[in-house]
């Protein structure tokens, strides 16, 4: 049996401030490999910040992070930056496409810091798209893309490197019901595919095509333990 | 994880290798470069705005030194040759006071002890000489009414002398070496001179006299490059003036040398015409066309120099201002680079690699337009316009340095940014 792709055991985040702030209190969680994971919770309750300690954008002040089996505490500035690049894939609420590059470009993006070979990075981009289903439109620019459009090129970008964790910060926060719904049923495909997947959610709709609810209220991570369907 | 030749290299630091390759980020060079000529490329506007100021202060920059050099090679151009090859010599004057006569040690034959020494086209003495009061007349008093005496000054030479200071003649000739060895009463008369006296041929051997002795007119000059005091003297033989006037010895020599001899024959001269005692003389050389050519180049490079520089400064301050602008513009693509594994110094790599390449940029545009200006400039003026080739070279890598020193701050606060606060500004 291999390790979990996510462990955390009793993982807090304080931040510096007067008061200082616990966005995420003792929290233990374990994600295994092809888990589809929603997080959901209101606003302030430190979705991000769980978030964020997951993608290693931000350190926990207090607890064990196991990334696949990894202390993460252990490694340095280049290893946490080279495991960004490398297994985790991130797809933001307001897509963070870089306007002046085309939706091909923005893909190859992902793979600019993870040390695998320029040749193969284009075909891999190009793969990706149509993957989300954009191989027809490869060389267009994101301003004149549809909010789902880019929210694709978002996810193919986090996809072509091939992550062990797919993470989303409400992902359909910027898009309306049509467009969230052909967006969702791709993150279902990509999790029936065997990705792993943790999306965060205030919907509850969203939350429910999840196999595994958590909620966060003031920082306090709890699972819901859900009914076999 | 299915089989283990499938999973990726362990990322489990280990004592012996504390950084797993496979794990670290890494950013090569071609990705390095071409994301910054992206980044450059994408908003070409901007960019040029942002290069203006370097590319004016190299071009500025290029354009001086350019210049410079084309103006003092024109100066040696055009350096006027009779000036580069004129020496001469004079008795050290010793600050006796005025009034004081100093002593020459230049001896008689100056002339040809010069005229030996290799470089010299001719040489020769000439001296001013005290006829006391006695005045200069055509013929015997004939008409006691009008005026026919004139106090005219007399200058002895020798027969190199004429040559020695590229005089030519009107009429006649000029004495020999028979004529000054002789102490013959012939003189050649200054066309001053000879207007004053009322002499204007020479064919009938016409006779002047300065008081009561008769000298013979063999010439009148025409002109003398040198020395235009002989224009209005009358010329007579420095051993006619010895032995008649009393001259103690020859007052100062002249040489006339080939060009590019005058340096080494003024060193020379000195002991040639007074081995025991050189120093008592003061040679007379022209400074050397290098040193006049250096001389402009220098005053024009100090003041565009500066000017140069300024525009450099500003310049710099405005690839410093606008990388600034650009990382704070692009704080959420920072954030973005950060999430997809951007390691601090990597971030200041790509905003350094930017702002140098932009002054690299704005260098060679720079360059180009200095050395436009430079043929541009010559060309309205007629002159060949030379440049040092070094130049075009050094003064892009000069445009790169300013820009990856505008780059440090900007690339330093872009690196200090915590990913997640820059993602949030996307
Ligand atoms: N950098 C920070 N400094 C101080 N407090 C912060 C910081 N980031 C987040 N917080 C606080 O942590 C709590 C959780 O924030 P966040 O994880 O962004 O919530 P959510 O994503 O669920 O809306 C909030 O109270 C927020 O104000
Ligand atoms: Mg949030």
């Amino acid at each position: 049996m291999s390790a979990p792709v996510v462990e955390l055991q009793g993982v807090t985040r304080t931040f510096d401030a007067t008061p200082p702030v616990e966005a995420l209190k003792a929290t233990n969680l374990v994600i295994n490999d092809g888990d589809y994971l929603s997080i959901v919770g209101p606003s302030g309750s430190g979705k991000s910040t769980m978030l964020n300690v997951l993608g290693l954008l931000d350190s926990p002040t207090d607890g064990t992070y196991l990334l696949d089996g990894t202390d993460i505490s252990r490694l340095g500035e280049r290893q946490l930056a080279g495991l960004r690049a490398t297994k985790i894939g991130f797809v933001f609420q307001s897509f963070h496409l870089l306007a002046h590059r085309s939706a091909t470009e923005n893909v190859m993006l992902a793979e600019l810091y993870s040390g695998r070979d320029r040749g193969g990075r284009r075909p891999r981009a190009i793969a990706a798209l149509e993957k989300v289903g954009l191989g027809h439109r490869l060389d267009a620019f994101p301003p004149t893309m549809s909010g789902g459009e880019r929210q694709r090129v978002a996810i193919a970008r986090a996809l072509t490197a091939e992550p062990s964790l797919l993470l989303a910060d409400e992902p359909t926060g910027n898009l309306d019901t049509v467009t969230s719904e052909a967006i969702l049923e791709l993150f279902d495909d990509l999790h029936a595919a065997g990705l792993t997947v943790a999306v965060i959610t205030h919907d509850t709709d969203v939350a429910q095509r999840a196999e595994r609810t958590i909620n966060i209220r003031d920082g306090i991570v709890t699972e819901t333990a859900r009914a076999a369907s | 994880m299915t089989t283990p030749e499938l999973e990726p290299l362990p990322v489990l630091p280990d004592a012996n290798n504390p950084h797993p390759v496979a794990a670290s980020s890494h950013l090569g060079i071609v990705d390095l470069l071409s994301e910054s000529v992206t980044a450059l490329t994408s908003r070409p506007a901007r960019t040029l705005l942002t290069a203006l100021g370097t590319i004016l202060g190299v071009a500025a920059l290029v354009a001086t030194l350019g210049l410079a050099k084309t103006a003092g090679n024109q100066i040696v151009g055009r350096f006027d040759e009779l000036a580069a090859t004129e020496v001469s010599i004079a008795p050290e004057s010793r600050g006796f006071g005025s009034g004081n006569r100093t002593i020459s040690v230049i001896p008689w034959d100056a002339g040809d002890r010069l005229q030996r020494l290799n470089g010299v086209v001719a040489a020769g003495t000439k001296s001013d000489v005290d006829v006391g009061s006695d005045l200069a007349r055509a013929v015997p008093v004939i008409d006691p009414l009008g005026q026919t005496e004139f106090q005219i000054p007399v200058i002895g030479v020798s027969d190199g002398t004429f040559a020695a200071v590229r005089s030519t003649l009107e009429t006649g000739r000029f004495f020999d070496v028979g004529h000054n060895e002789r102490a013959d009463n012939v003189v050649v008369l200054g066309p001053g001179a000879a207007t004053r006296l009322g002499v204007s041929r020479v064919d009938n051997t016409p006779a002047i006299f300065i008081g009561e002795r008769a000298f013979a007119v063999i010439g009148i000059l025409k002109d003398t490059a040198r020395e235009p005091d002989l224009l209005s003297a009358i010329i007579i033989p420095d051993q006619t003036a010895r032995a008649f006037f009393g001259l103690s010895a020859p007052g100062e020599v002249h040489v006339d040398v080939e060009v590019g001899a005058a340096d080494l024959i003024g060193t020379q001269a000195a002991i040639a015409l007074s081995p025991n005692s050189p120093d008592q003389l003061r040679v007379s050389v022209p400074r050397s066309p290098k040193a006049v050519q250096e001389d402009v180049e220098g005053d024009v490079n100090a003041l565009f120099l500066l000017l140069g520089g300024i525009s450099l400064l500003v310049g710099a301050i405005g690839i410093a201002n606008v990388t600034l602008v650009s990382v704070l513009e692009r704080t959420g693509e920072i954030g973005l680079r950060r999430a997809l594994g951007a390691t601090p110094g990597q971030i200041a790599r790509q905003f350094l690699t930017e702002s140098a390449s932009l002054g690299a940029l704005s260098g060679l545009i720079g360059t180009s337009l200095g050395v436009l200006a430079t043929v541009v400039i010559s060309a309205t003026r007629d002159w060949t316009p030379v440049l040092d080739p070094w130049l075009p070279f050094v003064a892009p890598v000069l445009g790169a340095l300013i820009g990856l020193i505008a780059g440090v701050y900007p690339s330093l606060k872009a690196a200090r940014m915590e990913p997640v606060q820059a993602l949030r500004s996307f």
